[in-house]
């Protein structure tokens, strides 16, 4: 659970000029809900070349042993892995919220 | 021991951050700064200093190499003047928000248009909100003095900000005086070598200027807020080692004849030579005349400023940039809060002046104390705005 606003650290105890200390603490930045398209794979058209996986700014595309996989906590929704299959087995489908 | 050598005020800066033994200095000539850029590249064609000179293609540049540098660890110096203060504006506030102790001569010029590369605050007012330690210069002697402290204030833990070393553009950074300047020796065991507050370590991976939204950004902006005022002690502490190894005595203001004065003079930088030698002359006649200059304009110090002029009754503050639109000058409009902290009933008045270079002479001073010393007798002020020296 995130803390609300009011729980959360004071200036004081708060490292200076906004660094942060510990590596990896945009994975607790789950930014999967500004997405307005989401990309959905079609296993039967992947051929595992990659392609999305070296392209996707966010790193929310997964390598699996014979097809990818996407990451929705994480994936924004941009479209740049559609636009680079060259086997057009990624589709963008509007999200209904 | 100390000897005196013939510097300009821009070259007492160079000489300065030779001497403080500067890891990275990232700079863009401009006037009337040029001189310490200049001077600065001559050290290292010379082999004088080990300082790694980046040369870029604009002040914005300059600034982002300057807080690159000061991030992983190094001792930064930097200069600039005018439209290439104005230009690194924005990464003026990344300096002092990544709490980079960065250091930076500026010799102050008017902003154009129309251009013009004489001397003014406008450059340095026109960024005072951004964060940084602001100290004014009233010579070349007090130029090279604050660079040094300027360094060892900066990079105090409990500080952690950018400092500017201001000096009137022309007045101060062309011309030249004997400057008292320190053994190298003696700077180096003053200003041992920077403690970084991070260090940029590849197995210890961190994070500087991630995205800080509504939750945290507010407590950071406190922090800077709190450094600033942790600063003005910091500041008084490092004047006083300073003067136990120069016999040059600094502090947040200089007061002049402030013990009986009935009225006033306060200013920044070079004016306030002109304005003491005046003052000394209306006193050698028996007019209780004073002056209080402001060494640090950032913080301000209000409580100083409170302290001098407690027995006072009419002040004249003079401002050498112009706020369009505002009821008074940028000095002013902190002076007059400041007044208020303790409902002091004290008549101000405002000078705007030398806008552009335009010279204030010591007649033009002289009537701003007569005109304070009538507000002082009669308790009225007439004029509480007025631009000095300008043609109708």
């Amino acid at each position: 659970m995130e803390l609300s606003d009011a729980d959360k650290p004071g200036w004081k105890s708060i490292p200076i000029g906004g660094m942060l200390l510990e590596p990896g603490s945009a994975m607790k930045y789950k930014t999967g809900d500004w997405r307005a398209f989401r990309p959905i794979i079609d296993e039967a058209k992947c051929i595992n070349c990659l392609l999305c996986w070296i392209y996707c700014p966010d790193a929310a595309i997964s390598r699996r042993e014979k097809v990818v996989a996407v990451s929705y906590d994480y994936c924004k929704g941009c479209g740049i892995c559609a636009n680079e299959c060259p086997k057009d087995a990624i589709t963008m489908v509007e999200e209904r919220r | 021991m100390s000897k005196i050598i013939g510097l300009t005020g821009d070259e007492a800066v160079a000489y300065a951050a030779k001497q403080s033994n500067v890891d990275v200095v990232a700079a863009y000539p401009i006037t009337p700064q040029t001189i310490m850029v200049e001077a600065f590249s001559e050290y290292v064609h010379n082999g004088e200093v080990n300082t790694e000179f980046v040369c870029v293609e604009s002040e914005h540049s300059a600034m982002s190499a300057c807080i690159g540098s000061s991030l992983a660890g190094a001792r930064v110096f930097t200069a600039t003047a005018s439209q290439g203060l104005a230009l690194m504006h924005e990464m003026l506030y990344i300096a002092s928000g990544l709490r980079c102790p960065v250091v930076m001569g500026v010799a102050n010029r008017a902003l154009s248009a129309p251009i013009n590369i004489h001397g003014d605050h406008s450059d340095m007012m026109g960024s005072r909100d951004c964060g940084w330690i602001q100290i004014y210069a009233e010579n070349a002697q007090e130029a090279y003095d604050w660079m040094i402290q300027a360094f060892k204030v900066a990079e105090d833990h409990d500080v952690l900000l950018p400092v500017t070393v201001n000096l009137d553009g022309f007045i101060l950074s062309h011309s030249m005086e004997g400057v008292e300047v320190l053994e190298d020796e003696e700077i180096s065991k003053f200003l041992s070598t920077r403690k970084p507050f991070l260090s940029i370590d590849p197995d210890k991976p961190i994070t500087i200027g991630a995205l800080c939204l509504t939750d945290y950004y507010f407590e950071l902006k406190l922090q800077q807020v709190d450094a600033m005022r942790k600063s003005s002690e910091v500041i008084q502490k490092v004047n006083k080692e300073y003067m136990n190894l120069t016999n040059r005595s600094y502090d947040l203001i200089e007061t002049y004849g402030m013990k009986d004065a009935d009225a006033a003079i306060i200013c920044l930088g070079s004016t306030a030579g002109t304005t003491k030698a005046v003052a000394k002359k209306l006193r050698d006649e028996g007019e209780k005349v004073g002056v209080i200059k402001l060494w640090v304009y950032r913080p301000f110090p209000a409580d100083e400023i409170l302290e001098a002029v407690k027995k006072l009754k009419a002040l004249a503050v003079l401002d050498r940039s112009c706020s369009f639109g505002a009821p008074y000058g940028p000095l002013c409009s902190d002076i007059l809060p400041s007044l208020y902290k303790d409902g002091r009933e004290l008549k101000v008045f405002n000078g705007v002046y030398g806008l552009g270079g335009r010279d204030i002479t010591p007649f033009d001073i002289e009537a701003v104390f007569n005109e304070a010393l009538e507000v002082a007798k009669t308790g009225i002020v007439k004029e509480p705005l007025k631009f000095i020296g300008v043609r109708d």
